[in-house]
């Protein structure tokens, strides 16, 4: 993985009046990142967000992208970059074709009737560019605002909350989508989201904030593997035996029967091969595996550590 | 960039309904106006010339396409502002409201060029409008009508202006009227700054022209003062060119009144968008 930070915040504050969303955030983002913002509602995302992309201006602190001022070097920078903020919202009285065009246009880049058709091909809509967008689904909307954030090549890609709103097969497209920016297209990308899960699924590296401020930053799988989490175990059968059997083994470890065919235990998240292996050697048989852990346990775990 | 974006402002405008709802009213009350003119003009002359018939003979088609192009404008010009500020009273604070603004100002296109190519459409959308009042006033008014000389009455009694010398006078007053309008366009542009949503700009404008136009009729002494600033006041300055002689120092001065005021309503309007915190 490349190092060269793309963003690198510093000290970033900002009051509206006398509330304060921003406290103290700091982090950097380096190329090729799918980098996850991660805090929970009113944890001060979408204002750092928005300072990012100069819709909103800081109190304090400093931003840095692609290495130079964001404030001294706003459209320059901008060129390079492609961004949702909260919900993408398009003039509903024009067709998608016609939208992206009018956003290309002012994109600082040169962009084809051809790569526009691409682009609507690539998220799905080509068969749908000539309707009115106010007719679209939350959905298609959605990826026509990922198709906007496409078309002009950045290098960078913002997305704030990306998965909002949508049905559980939206927010797969969505995150195959972020997938593929990753892997087919080399983009760095930074998406918020006040769910781990979604982090979990698609990012190297993540940030976690809280009421303005930076709580922890890292690689994802370090963060998550470091942390213990509540791991609920489903077997065919025999859940008291299973219960004798993991004490024994893992004599450390809590673990609590919850019903006939299920065990709850708690576990650093690297040991659950472990723990499967173990079950599995003994006889036990194994139905599922699965990790527990809500954006809150994982917040008191990382400010009590 | 500037005039990327003020393409795209175009094709907003042109794809708006709303935009056409200016066009269509406009056109429907002068089609009115010239229906009824058609229909009962020589009684409505006859009300006018009533009063002037004991010293004076009036011969020739006095009800012409001159008189009516008059008859339109002095008509028209209270309500076109309306007309103008709901299209452009909607050019910022309608993308607040909208959500595009800030999909919009993430391009990299300064927040001046975004104001700046909005008043370009906004001053091409009203020159439409005008140039429209104009046609269907001016030339289906000669068309319907024919052409003769003009007979104006204003404050200081009855005015005759000679056919011939009637057209460039017709051209300077549309050309203050559009100045005039533009004076609305640019405050509804200033109060759209200001807003998240798209009604508020265009009731404030509306509200605004009739506080002052309340002031400038009022006949008390302590608005003596504020009077020959305020824009409404300078409103009907069109009016002056079919005076004779034309009373150029007094179209001069309003001219620069209403000119002073756009420049203080755009800068006001890239003032407060600058500095605006999109939260919308």
């Amino acid at each position: 993985m490349n190092q060269e930070p793309i963003i690198e915040i510093k000290g970033l504050q900002k009051q509206f009046g006398s509330f304060t969303a921003v406290k103290d955030v700091s982090f950097t983002v380096r190329k090729g990142d799918v980098f996850g913002f991660l805090g929970p509602n009113g944890a001060g995302k979408s204002t750092t967000m928005r300072c990012m992309l100069s819709l909103i201006k800081p109190n304090a602190g400093q931003i840095h992208i692609f290495g130079k001022n964001l404030f001294e070097f706003r459209n320059e920078i901008l060129t390079q970059v492609g961004s949702i903020v909260e919900k993408p919202d398009f003039y509903k009285y024009l067709s998608a074709r016609k939208n992206l065009e009018i956003f290309a246009r002012i994109s600082g880049t040169a962009v084809s009737t051809k790569t526009i058709s691409e682009t609507l091909d690539f998220v799905g809509l080509s068969g749908r560019d000539r309707d009115k967008v106010g007719g679209f689904s939350h959905g298609m909307r959605q990826r026509l605002g990922i198709a906007q954030t496409l078309l002009h090549q950045p290098e960078l890609i913002i997305l704030d909350e990306p998965t909002t709103g949508l049905d559980p097969q939206g927010i797969i497209e969505v995150r195959d989508l972020i997938l593929r920016l990753k892997n087919e297209q080399n983009k760095t990308v930074i998406l918020s989201s006040h769910q781990l899960a979604e982090i979990e699924h698609v990012a190297n590296r993540m940030v976690i904030i809280n009421k303005g401020k930076t709580i922890i930053e890292g690689s994802v799988s370090e963060l998550m593997n470091a942390q213990e989490t509540l791991l609920s175990i489903e077997l065919q059968e025999r859940s008291q035996d299973a219960f004798q059997f993991l004490q024994k083994q893992f004599s450390a470890l809590k673990v609590e029967v919850i019903s006939p065919k299920t065990l709850e235990m708690n576990v650093e998240r690297n040991m659950i091969p472990a723990v499967n292996a173990a079950l599995v050697n003994a006889g036990f048989a194994v139905v599922a595996l699965e990790p527990k852990r809500t954006l809150e346990d994982f917040f008191i775990q990382m400010t009590q550590s | 960039m500037l005039w990327k974006n003020t393409y795209n402002e175009f094709v907003k405008i042109l794809a708006k309904p709303r935009s056409y709802i200016g066009l269509a009213a406009l056109t429907l009350l002068i089609l009115i106006i010239l229906f009824a003119m058609k229909a009962d003009g020589r009684m409505y002359i006859s009300f006018v010339t009533a009063s002037f018939e004991q010293t004076l003979s009036f011969n020739g088609n006095i009800l012409n396409g001159n008189l009516i192009a008059f008859i339109v404008l002095q008509m028209l010009i209270v309500h076109i502002p309306l007309l103008v500020a709901l299209v452009t009273g909607d050019l910022l604070s309608g993308e607040a409201a909208m959500g595009t603004l800030r999909m919009l100002l993430t391009k990299p296109i300064s927040r001046s060029q975004v104001v700046y190519s909005k008043l370009i459409a906004a001053a091409v959308y009203t020159l439409i409008l005008v140039i429209w009042m104009g046609f269907l006033a001016l030339i289906v008014g000669r068309w319907a009508f024919g052409t003769g000389d003009l007979i104006v009455l204003n404050s200081d009694g009855l005015v005759i202006l000679n056919y011939a010398d009637i057209l460039w006078r017709y051209g300077l007053a549309f050309l203050v009227a559009y100045l005039a309008l533009m004076t609305i366009a640019t405050l509804s542009i200033a109060f759209s700054a200001f807003a998240d949503n798209s009604i508020g700009p265009i009731v404030s404008t509306m509200a605004v022209i009739i506080l002052f136009t309340i002031i400038g009729s009022l006949d008390v002494s302590v608005f003596d003062y504020i009077k020959p600033w305020l824009f409404t006041t300078h409103m009907a300055s069109w009016r002056s060119f079919f005076n004779d002689p034309v009373p150029w120092k007094a179209i001069w001065e309003s001219v620069w009144i209403l000119l002073a005021h756009n420049v203080v309503f755009v800068s006001l309007a890239i003032f407060q968008f600058k500095r605006k915190d999109i939260t919308s």
